[in-house]
Order: structure tokens, then sequence, then C-alpha cells
């Protein structure tokens, strides 16, 4: 089969190719990339508090247990929208002590629950955590999760 | 074996082996937490067992893919390395920086994005390690005979270690973490990684058929070819609900969806040979390998990939435990089964013995194998489950996954069975010889 085709030709189709194919994925990547920058993030939101709030979540590994717009473990809730499921969009205060509330009685030590370590936030950490959060879910994802159970 | 530099690749296959063991530990605990979720709760909780799970994975992977390198690369350029001291360097500071950081997870030392949870220290002691290995391989090379087998493996290897430099690449802005966060992962895994996948198996089939080089690697190039040209732009398949435009539900759904054609065309590439063959090579627990490995990344990889790779499907599947299901076929069919394949078909080499232990290493193969499809399987109906009440009828999560106990304990059993099998390969590559091919059975044979 494929008599035709030399080794030295088909060597050129596959280098010639991947550049090619290349070049085009960092050319739309590169619009993705002003498009994210720009267009699908509250960008005035991004401030300081949210900015410092990542580097929380990222300091305590929550990706490692739960996954953010999809993206992350399986082993707890989906948290790109649990500003939403906390109803942060009509009463942001309410949402905010809630979710305090939340991260402060951890671990329930329920027996059969799966558990969530208490990481003792210092009240910045918490609150920059939360305001990060409800930053996230600002963003504009096409329209996912389909329902807020997220 | 008949250059004396390749002998140390025994040292990465050993490292290999030991992390190997190490990370199926830690996936039978995950897997063990879902089951008895307060479990090591307060001491050890499941982030932590997760992130070893995965950079253990991670870690050994590159291991093998660095020992099978140095094995192979003086039998295709025909010469010695270009230098055994440094490849031993290079390996104990990859081994040490992988195991600091492992001790460090413990103590909650880490950073916090999916697999690339090492500090930044680590970082950067394995990118001087990697960029170590690249200079003694790339040296090899150029002083040797340049096969297309030497030079798309070393095309991938490059690669691999130019895409990490990602991994360095943190910004404030979400979406756009995410956006070069897959630069790493996807473009390893369905890039790259593919690469070094293709040569590593063509040097293998080329040993064990017997098939003239020039008919193997013209082969080998269609394949790399159809790899990276589905999947750079493939890469669109993880920018669907991100925060990145919607033409990737386009361009993702296309191009991924065609990512299954260069892992079908191994496994045509790697039947086809083998029925071509004239040598009946005496080692057949690693032609087993070398058959099985391209077959589970076709089904786990391919067939598991595409079924929630079209964007309108992922909308619905997008992080559940089809996805766990996914990533478990897929990182087993094609890398760690193409790990163990080299492994089996060096050891006997590096041991100076003819083929051993053949008939323990295959029963290895077909329980680890068996027990990773049955782990696949019960997790897709874990997945399906979960996508039906939590995405379709809108059930919260956490009463979701209380519908899923019965398949986590399926899963937990499978992971065990994982287990005996990754022991059982452990020992009978490098545990006592009990059988042994006798000189004049692999006499009657001709081969290396
Ligand atoms: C002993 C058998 C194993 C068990 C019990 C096991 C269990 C687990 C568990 C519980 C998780 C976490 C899932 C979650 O986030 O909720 C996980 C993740 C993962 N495991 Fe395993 N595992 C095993 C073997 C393996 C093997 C052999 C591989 C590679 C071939 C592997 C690769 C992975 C990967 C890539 C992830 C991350 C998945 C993702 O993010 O989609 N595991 N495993
Ligand atoms: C050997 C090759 C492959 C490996 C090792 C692999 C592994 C993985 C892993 C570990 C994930 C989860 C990443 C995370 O933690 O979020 C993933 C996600 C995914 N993979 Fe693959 N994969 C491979 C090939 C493919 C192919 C060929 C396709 C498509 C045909 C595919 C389609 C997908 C999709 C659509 C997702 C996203 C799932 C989601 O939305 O949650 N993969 N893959
Ligand atoms: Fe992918």
């Amino acid at each position: 089969m494929g008599e035709g085709l030399t080794r030295a030709a088909a060597r050129n189709i596959f280098y010639g190719g991947s550049l090619f194919f290349f070049v085009v994925f960092a050319l739309l990547v590169a619009h993705s990339h002003y498009y994210a920058a720009s267009s699908s993030i509250d960008v005035v939101g991004l401030n300081d508090a949210v900015v410092r709030g990542k580097r929380v979540w990222e300091r305590h590994a929550c990706i490692n247990c739960h996954t953010i717009l999809g993206e992350g473990a399986y082993f707890a809730p989906e948290l790109g929208n649990v500003w939403l499921r906390y109803g942060g969009a009509d009463d942001p205060a309410g949402a905010k002590d809630a979710l305090t509330a939340w991260f402060q009685s951890m671990p329930s030590g329920v027996e059969g629950r799966r558990q969530m370590p208490n990481f003792n936030l210092s009240e910045q950490d918490m609150s920059d955590l939360i305001d990060f959060l409800a930053w996230v879910s600002r963003i504009k994802t096409q329209g996912w999760p389909p329902n807020e159970a997220g | 074996m008949r250059y004396q530099s390749q002998q140390v690749a025994w040292l990465f296959f050993a490292g290999a082996m030991v992390l190997f063991l190490a990370q199926v530990l830690f996936g039978v605990l995950a897997g063990l937490i879902y089951v008895y979720p307060n479990f090591l709760s307060e001491l050890l909780p499941f982030n932590i067992i997760r992130m070893i799970h995965t950079n253990a994975l991670i870690v050994w992977l590159l291991l093998g893919f660095f020992g099978g390198t140095y094995y192979l690369l003086p039998e295709e350029t025909e010469r010695e390395l270009f230098s055994v001291r440094l490849a031993q360097l290079q390996f104990w500071i990859f081994f040490l920086a992988a195991a600091a950081a492992v001790v460090g997870y413990l103590l909650g030392i880490h950073e916090g994005r999916e697999f690339l949870e090492q500090p930044t220290w680590v970082k950067v002691a394995i990118t001087i390690s990697v960029l170590l290995f690249l200079f003694n391989v790339s040296m090899t090379l150029f002083k040797g005979r340049k096969t297309a087998t030497a030079q798309v493996l070393l095309l991938g290897l490059w690669g691999a270690a130019i895409f990490f430099l990602f991994a360095f690449y943190n910004p404030s802005n979400l979406v756009l973490d995410k956006l070069y966060w897959w630069w790493v992962v996807h473009i390893w895994v369905e890039g790259v990684w593919e690469l070094i996948m293709a040569g590593i198996l063509a040097f293998l089939l080329i040993k064990v058929t017997g098939v003239d080089r020039e008919v193997i690697e013209k082969w080998l190039y269609v394949i790399v070819g159809l790899s990276l040209f589905t999947g750079l732009l493939g890469t669109g398949h993880h920018y669907y609900w991100i925060g990145a435009p919607g033409y990737w539900q386009w361009v993702g759904s296309i191009f991924s969806a065609v990512e299954i054609v260069p892992f079908f065309a191994m496994v045509l590439w790697a039947f086809y040979l083998v029925y071509q063959g004239r040598r009946d090579h005496p080692n057949k627990a690693a032609l087993l390998w070398c058959l099985g490995c391209p077959t589970v990344a076709f089904f786990g990889a391919g067939v598991w990939g595409f079924m929630h790779t079209l964007s309108p499907i992922n909308y619905y599947t997008h992080g559940t435990q089809v996805t766990a299901a996914h990533g478990h076929l897929a990182f087993y069919g094609a890398y760690v089964m193409l790990n163990l394949a080299i492994i089996t078909y060096a050891m006997p080499n590096l041991r100076g013995l003819q083929p051993f232990n053949q008939v323990l290493n295959m029963w290895s193969f077909w329980l680890m194998t068996s027990a990773m499809a049955f782990m696949t399987f019960t997790l897709t109906f874990a997945g399906v489950v979960q996508t039906h009440l939590q995405r379709v009828m809108g059930m919260s999560y956490m009463e979701v996954q209380d519908q899923l106990t019965l398949f986590y304990w399926m899963r937990l059993g499978a992971g065990v069975f994982v287990v005996v099998g990754a022991i059982l390969f452990i020992y009978a590559v490098y545990g006592p010889v009990r059988e042994q091919l006798t000189v004049q059975e692999a006499q009657a044979q001709p081969a290396e």
C-alpha cells in the first residue's frame, strides 16, 4: 500500500504540514488571548482582591478536589458558578456571609460524607477567595454549565 | 546489547518502576476515599493524594521515555551515547527533584494548578535535567547515523521540553491561565508525546518484526503528521466553555474528531508489520505489549476521546466521571503500555540474559489491561448516570454522587487488581529468573 509515496515525500509533508497547522493554531490562540483579555471577562472587576483570591485558590490546591469551569478533579462540586448557587447575583452580601460560614464549618465530620478540610483562612484570604469566585461566575462561557447544579 | 552505554537505561527504568508503584498505590488510596470518605480526611486530604497520584504518573512516564531513548539511540545512531556520566547526573537531578516534590506535597508545599503543582524550584530542576538530557541525546544523534526513527523521537522530546515552558506562565486572568495550561497538558498527550510513542514503537517494530526500515519509517511520518495536523487545532476541544470565543466549538469538534485517525493508523501499522514480519522474535512478551499499546491507546484515546469530544456532547459531559474514564484508559494504553513494552524488550539485554519470565510478564499484561478496562467501563457508567442526573435533570452534585457508590466500589476493586498486575510485572522483569529461553532456541531465530 502507498507505493506512490516515498519516505522523503512523507517527511516533507510532515514538517511542512505541522508548521502550517501550528501557525494557524497560534494565530487563533493569539486572537483568543485578545478576546479573553478584553471581551469574555469582567476587565474592571479583575482587581487586586480577585488576583490575590486566585493565589489563595492555588495555595490550597482546591483544583484537586473541585472543578472550575469544568476542569480539575471530580471529587467535589463545580465552583465556577458557586457564587450564583449561593444567590450572589441578587444578594452579594448574603452570599459572601453564607460562603464564609461554609468555610468555617469545615470539616463537617459527618460519617459517610466527603470531607473538605478547614484551611484556617484569614478574614482577608476568605474575602479575596470569595471575590475571585464571584469574578469567575461572570466569565462568559458560551452558556456552560447547563444548569445551576454545575 | 551492542553498546556499553545503553546500560544507563537500567537506572531510568528502575526509577520509573518505583514511581509507577507509588502512582498506583496512591490511586488505590484515592479510590478508597471515594467509598470511605472519612478515611484519612484529617491527616492527608484527597487533593494531596490525587496530586501525588497524577504527578507520579507523569514523572515516571518521562523517566521511561528518557530510559527508552538512551537504550535505543546507540542502536539507531550506531555509536555510544555522548556521555554516560551526564545521563547519570541528569537522572539524579530529576529523580531527587521528583522525590522532594512528593515529600513537599505531604507537608502541604505545592502550587495550585492541576498536574503542574510542583513548586517553581522543582520545575526549574526538572527543566535543567531535561535540557541536559536533550543536549546528551542530540549530541549523540548529531555525531551518528540519523534515522527517521531517532529524528521523530528527538523532535517529540524537544517539543515536550519547549511546551513545558508554558508551565512557568501563570497569568492572574483565569481564562488566559487555562488557555496556556492546555499548551502543556493537551499538546503533550495529543501532540508531541505521540511522536515519542510512534518513535519508540517504530524502533520496537523494526527489531521485533524485521520488516524493512524504509517501509516502517515512511508510515511513521504519515502517522506523526496526522497526529500534529489534528492534535494542534484539536486543542480547541478544551476551549469550548472556558471563556474563549465560540468558533472553537467548530474548530475543536472537527479537528479533534479526526484525532482518532492517527491512533487507528498506529494499530494498522503495528499489526500489518507483525503480519508481514519474517522474523519470529523470541521476546514474545515484548511483542504482546507492542501490539497492546496501540490497540488500547486507540480505544482509550481514540474511541473514549471521540465519545465526548463533539461540543454539543461535551456541553453535558464536561468535567464528569466520563472524563476520568477516558483519562485513565488513554494514559494507560498510549504511554504506560509503551513504557512497559520498551522495558520488557530491553531488560533481558540489559541483564545479559535471553528473554525470561515471559509467561509471568504476559499474565501481568492481561491482568493489568483487563483491570484498567474494567475501571474504564465502571467510570463510564458512573459518568453517564452523573451526566443525566446532574446536567440534564439538574440534581445537585452531592446528591448525584450518593447514587454512584456502587460504581466507585467497582473502580476500587479494579484498582486493587491493577496494583497486583503492576507488582507482577515488576517481579517478572526485575525478580529472579525462573524460565529462560535456551541459547539454541534463541539462535534458531536470529534477532537481537
Ligand atoms: C490502581 C489503580 C488506580 C486507581 C484506583 C485510580 C484512581 C484515581 C482517582 C480516584 C482519581 C481522582 C479522580 C477525581 O478527580 O475525582 C484519579 C485520577 C487520575 N488518574 Fe488514576 N487510578 C488508578 C490508576 C491510574 C493509572 C494506571 C493511570 C494512568 C494510566 C491513572 C491516571 C490518572 C489520571 C490522568 C487522573 C486525572 C484524571 C483527570 O483529571 O481526568 N490512574 N485516579
Ligand atoms: C493518549 C492520548 C490522550 C490522553 C493521555 C488523554 C488524557 C486526557 C485527560 C487526562 C483529560 C482530563 C484533563 C483534565 O484534567 O481536565 C482529557 C480530557 C479530554 N480528552 Fe483526552 N487524552 C488523549 C487523547 C484524546 C483524544 C484523541 C481525544 C479526542 C478524540 C480526547 C478528547 C478529550 C476531551 C474532549 C477532553 C475534555 C473532557 C472534558 O470536557 O471534561 N483525548 N484527556
Ligand atoms: Fe485534549
